[in-house]
């Protein structure tokens, strides 16, 4: 909401030495947001002043233009008192017209340096500007004509003009529908700094008689108050003065005809959102009521729309002439040749304009202001005050009569304990000024015992609760006389165990060399597509967005892979292809098909409620995801670096879970986007927590990313949940006794599995197993491998034997011989 | 030689004299100290102190004298070979040193290579600014709350004063879940969390909740759907506005440094009456001068975000006595904190997962 000090100043009485600054502050401070302040007059500098035309002499060109030769009397400003001779490309002029001229040594908004110079065959000494070349909005088709009234030649313009009256641009929130007015907000500035205020509109009404133009509201709820207010005998020709037209490009609004400009004035003046009928192509008495099924209307904006049974209309004979509120029809419109206006002034009630508004996509000045609450008793002042000015400025007729159907609602009267603002804000308020704060805002306060009772004005319908008033009485207090103390909160407990064991995560992964992103969760089907995921995969069934910010990706992510890899291929773009990433991040799972209920908001919800509500939110178990890709390990004066594998992604889940002292178990699997030879699949149990290995390499090839990228993906609720505090281990301290053993197995035997088997066998006395290698080749059957293992024995009471010693060895390798036919090598 | 020999003469064993022995004695030390390196001295060594050497020659000599002459040759043999050995170890040790020190040199190696072969890991500044802030609050003895990203829109709005008409829900760009009627979306706050939290403890209530949030913008420099937010919330007996102004107070002070306090201005938010926006001294020109400050851009303070106290219509739905209770309520943006505390000019870079930018900050912020 933009507001011109000139104007705020007309109905506050602010102290004439008030500076900018202060009076932004202060309404700052009382819940008016300073948002822009403008002041067009900072842009130009130098002679701008007010000239008479003496003469002007139409010279074709051979351009096919006509510019005008002009003598323009600009008084004593250009320093000689004789005539200044100005060449000027507008028409929209004559003789004796009072213009505005930017004289040698000016200079104009944008750096624009106004000079003498030859053109067109003269010397022209000066410029006759338009409103856009004064920075006074768009207006480029015309020089400035000002009435005659405005001042004599040679006299400085910008006052003229109002380039010296900074405009101030509020930013106004929804509570506050009062303050998107002049009227509001000046009254804001006069309680800002306790000066008078004058209510623009407190005016001479008549009274509402049934002569007026017919209206019939069948919705009185929809709509409390309409009235209507008919002027008749207006001068198609009559301009809007120029004193409004500046005002309206000040606020914004672009002036359009006079009396289309009147109704818009009052609205920024009072509040009060206005509509005006051309009463010749009106049929019969208005009417407000509900749309019915299959209605439809042309707005002023020209576009047809299909009617909902909730928006609330404004008809005549002919069927629906308006959305009430929101936009009017484009048939029963104003238009330039309107002799007879029907001015409209109603209350609607602010939930159906707020929907109708929604419905249409029509946000528009009038629904903005109804649908956050309209003062219901202004609209009388406001229908009067428009037809009073299209008598003055249009020299139209009021006609008698004055419609005015319902009744504004009585104003909400709230009860609070009297000290409650001070209770509240921790500042010390005393009833007086409690009592004064809220008269001063136009509340009527009454007092029983140590209650207080103030029933709020007509223009506060936002006022309804007992801390509304709070806020009232604070803000006017000061909200910087709010002291700090710091509450003492019971002694809590810290961190959750989950919260300390994800920061554990986090740096084990950050320790191991891996770098974390937080991506999008947005993804599409073409995304599990190329990641081999096939349809009737369960990570296939996603949840999707109603409005997704790219048609392409409605999805909720099931897996974090997408996004990490998209984080890949984004750092492989920009060469830096030897990266590891991790992502820990929730994913979404489908649940159920029940939808959320809504519950009421009266109450604390039942329990059954609050489980009907809990089984309807989706599952989200927090998901660790990793890829690798490169270099692990640089080449460098030491030597060659090392790729990155499948192990390190095997390894990126072995060292959480060994963090978290959980236990994995890890077979080989099949699963997509995995390379089919190189998946590891991880256990707790038989509970699969996720899988780790090389990608497979169409999914490298469609994702663009580099050649044997590993990825990990497991769920990491899962793993924390089966987390084990580490117990202090017992080490002996009597010698070891090493036992180096390799093993001759089939291709297809997994080492953890002949580990598992040495481990079973070898008994109490094992203290370590390490596999050191693997060896294929010429010393071992084809189709077999050797994999040879470090074991290390030791007793807890005693130096092992050799026998002892060798004997659990010897154990350890009859169990893999059994289990795998292993033989000792 | 065989048995002690009982008839002395002193001149049957020349070795043994004392000029002989004294000769040997300067013998084995000029050759001592005249070895140049360790490999010499192990030859002196071996010559004048080993088993063949003149002085253990000698030594064995002294059994054949007669006992009343032993204890003087004795003795003269004894100090001589005492005075070898013990040059020996001297030499031993100043060549050993030198030894050590050639090799040292030699060893020597350009120490101004490059050492990193294994990548530096990082966590995101996001999460490590978050735990920072978590840990602020953890010191007062607040606990830290979370819930679910996809939210019930009852939790997300409704609970929170804002009903399906309110039009500060059509100020939160909402993502909607399908279908429409699912009456699921993804938070565009943390407050649900808030909202849990109430239905699920007693009062006193102290939680802090960091989490992400979404919002239907656009990606740009200072836009993202995606972004992170803090909120406070507390719920207890005589909780007044004062009360979040210390809170508030203290988090700035911890975050940003002695003296970097907040202010309130007038606000709106349909979850607390009175509300206010929260502003921050500018941490860099600490509002003294502040036309030049690019932090602040010359306001000397810097928008942190929104609070109030707790709309007791909030309290009723979350089946808290607003009779008996009154609480406060506060949030900001992390990813915003992140850009103006740490100079981070886009936003983009926050999520687009370039190394480079999240090893800059490390494992801590
Ligand atoms: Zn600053």
């Amino acid at each position: 909401m933009k507001a011109p000090v000139s104007w705020i100043r007309e109905y506050a009485a602010l102290p004439d030495d008030l500076g900018i600054d202060e009076l932004t502050h202060r309404l700052t401070m009382l819940g008016l947001k300073l948002e822009a302040l403008e002041a067009p007059g900072d842009a130009i500098t130098g002679p701008l002043v007010l000239g008479r035309v003496i003469s002007r002499q139409p010279e074709p060109q051979k351009n096919g233009k006509t510019i005008n030769w002009c003598s323009v009397d600009v008084g004593d400003a250009n320093g000689t008192g004789d005539p200044q001779g100005i060449v000027c490309g507008a028409h929209n002029f004559d003789v004796g017209d009072l213009v505005v001229v930017a004289l040698p040594g000016a200079v104009l908004p944008g750096g624009f340096a106004i000079g003498a110079r030859k053109t067109y065959g003269h010397l022209s000494a000066g410029m006759i500007c338009s409103a856009a070349e004064l920075g006074l909005g768009q207006d480029h088709s015309g020089i400035i004509v000002l009435p005659d009234e405005a001042g004599v030649p040679g006299v400085d313009a910008r006052a003229v003009l109002g380039l010296d009256d900074p405009v101030i641009e509020f930013e106004i929130n929804p509570d506050r529908a009062y303050a998107l007015s002049l009227r509001g907000i000046a009254r804001e500035a006069a309680l800002g700094f306790s000066v008078p205020f004058h209510d623009p509109a407190e005016r001479e009404l008549p009274s509402p008689d049934d002569s007026g133009y017919p209206v019939q509201v069948e919705d009185p709820v929809g709509c409390p108050v309409f009235v209507a207010r008919t002027v008749t005998g207006l001068d198609p020709a009559a301009q809007t003065p120029e004193w409004m037209v500046r005002r309206l490009t000040q606020v914004g609004m672009r002036p359009i005809s006079l009396a289309v400009d009147v109704t818009n004035y009052v609205m920024m003046e009072l509040g009060q959102p206005i509509h005006g009928y051309d009463r010749d192509r009106l049929s019969g008495a208005i009417g407000v009521r509900r749309a019915r099924e299959g209605e439809q209307l042309t707005t002023l904006d020209g576009v047809r729309r299909d009617l909902d049974p909730g928006d609330l209309l404004i008809t005549d004979d002919s069927g629906p002439i308006g959305l009430a509120g929101v936009m009017g029809g484009e048939d029963t419109e104003i238009s330039p040749s309107t002799t007879a206006v029907v001015i409209e002034a109603a209350c609607f009630e602010a939930t159906s304009i707020f929907r109708t508004q929604r419905r249409h996509r029509l946000p528009s000045e009038a629904s903005k202001r109804f649908e956050r609450g309209v003062d219901p008793a202004l609209a009388g002042a406001a229908a009067d005050r428009v037809a009073a000015l299209l008598a003055e400025l249009g020299g139209a007729t009021i006609e008698p009569g004055c419609t005015q159907v319902g009744t504004p609602p009585p104003a909400a009267s709230i009860t609070i304990d009297a000290d409650l603002p001070a209770r509240i804000s921790g500042i010390d308020i005393d009833l007086d000024t409690t009592v004064g704060h809220l008269e001063a805002i136009g509340c009527r306060v009454s007092l029983e015992g140590d209650r207080l009772t103030a029933v709020a004005p007509t223009w506060r319908p936002d006022l309804t609760d007992p801390f509304d008033l709070v806020e009232e009485v604070v803000r006017i207090v000061g909200y910087d006389r709010v002291p700090a103390v710091l509450p003492t909160a019971p002694a809590g407990r810290g961190l959750t165990r989950t919260q300390r064991l994800r920061r554990r995560v986090g740096h084990v992964l950050a320790g191991n060399g891996l770098t974390e992103v937080i991506s999008y969760p947005f993804c599409s089907e073409s995304d599990f597509e190329s990641l081999g995921i096939e349809p009737a995969d369960v990570r296939r069934q996603t949840l999707r967005l109603e409005n997704p910010l790219s048609a392409e990706e409605p999805l909720l992510a099931t897996t974090l892979l997408p996004g990490l890899l998209r984080a890949l291929a984004r750092n492989t773009g920009r060469a830096n292809a030897d990266v590891g990433l991790f992502e820990v991040s929730p994913v979404f799972i489908p649940t159920g098909s029940e939808a959320a209920p809504l519950l009421p908001t009266d109450r604390r919800p039942t329990e059954q409620e609050w489980q009907q509500l809990q089984k309807a939110v989706p599952h989200q178990p927090l998901h660790l995801a990793a890829a690798i890709s490169g270099d692990r390990e640089a080449a460098g004066w030491w030597g060659a670096g090392r790729p990155a594998t499948w192990a390190d992604a095997v390894e990126v889940v072995r060292s959480v879970a060994t963090s978290l002292g959980v236990e994995l178990t890890v077979t080989r699997a099949t699963l997509a986007p995995w390379h089919p030879g190189r998946c590891a699949e991880f256990r707790i149990g038989e509970l699969v927590v996720g899988h780790a290995g090389e990608l497979h390499p169409r999914v490298v090839r469609s994702w663009g990313i580099p050649a044997r990228t590993a990825v990990v993906e497991v769920d990491l609720d899962l793993l924390m949940r089966h987390a084990v505090d580490p117990v202090g281990p017992r080490f002996s301290a009597y010698p070891v006794a090493k036992e180096d053993v390799a093993l001759e197995v089939a291709e297809d035997v997994p080492a953890a599995q002949v580990e598992q088997a040495l481990r079973d066998g070898a008994g109490e006395l094992l203290e370590s197993i390490r596999l050191f290698d693997v060896y294929r080749g010429d010393q071992v059957a084809a189709g077999h491998k050797s994999l040879a293992f470090a074991l290390r024995f030791r007793a807890a009471d005693r130096t092992l034997t050799e026998s002892e010693s060798a004997a659990a060895r010897d154990a350890a390798v009859r169990i893999a011989g059994e289990r795998f036919g292993a033989a000792q090598r | 030689m065989s048995g002690p020999n009982t008839e002395y003469d002193p001149v049957a064993v020349t070795p043994l004299q004392a000029d002989q022995v004294e000769a040997m004695r300067d013998q084995a030390l000029a050759a001592i100290a005249a070895a140049e390196d360790l490999k010499a001295l192990a030859q002196a060594r071996s010559e004048h102190v080993g088993d063949r050497s003149p002085l253990a020659l000698a030594n064995r000599e002294i059994g054949a004298l007669p006992p009343q002459a032993r204890k003087e040759v004795g003795q003269r043999v004894g100090q001589a070979r005492g005075a070898v050995a013990q040059a020996l170890a001297a030499r031993t040790e100043v060549l050993e040193a030198e030894h050590e020190e050639r090799t040292l040199l030699a060893e020597t190696v350009d120490v101004t290579l490059p050492t990193r072969r294994h990548p530096a890991g990082s966590r995101h500044p996001i999460t490590t600014l978050s735990d920072r802030i978590a840990d602020i609050f953890v010191a007062m003895g607040w606990e830290i709350a979370e819930g679910p990203q996809v939210e019930a829109e009852w939790l997300n709005f409704d609970a929170l004063n804002l009903g399906p008409d309110h039009p500060a829900r059509t100020m939160q760009d909402t993502f909607w879940l399908e279908p429409a009627d699912s009456a699921l979306v993804l938070r565009t706050h943390t407050s649900p969390v808030q909202a849990r939290t109430m239905l699920t403890r007693e009062p006193p209530i102290y939680v802090a909740c960091p989490g992400r949030v979404y919002r239907t913008d656009e990606v740009d420099a200072t836009h993202s759907p995606v972004f992170h937010q803090v909120e406070g919330l507390v719920i207890d007996e005589g909780i007044t506005m004062a009360h979040l102004k210390g809170t508030l107070d203290h988090l700035t002070t911890a975050l940003f440094g002695e003296g970097i306090t907040t202010r309130f201005r007038p606000s709106y938010f349909p979850f607390t009456e009175p509300s206010a926006e929260m502003d921050m001294v500018c941490f860099v020109c600490r509002g003294v001068d502040p036309e030049q400050c690019r932090t602040c851009r010359g306001e000397g303070w810097i928008e942190l975000g929104g609070c109030g106290v707790v709309n007791p219509r909030v309290l009723v739905a979350c089946g808290v006595d607003p009779d008996r209770y009154t609480g406060f309520a506060f949030g900001f943006g992390i990813d915003r904190i992140l850009m103006f505390r740490h100079t981070v000019e886009d936003l983009r870079d926050v999520f687009e997962g370039d190394v480079r930018f999240t090893s800059a900050f490390g494992v801590e912020i």
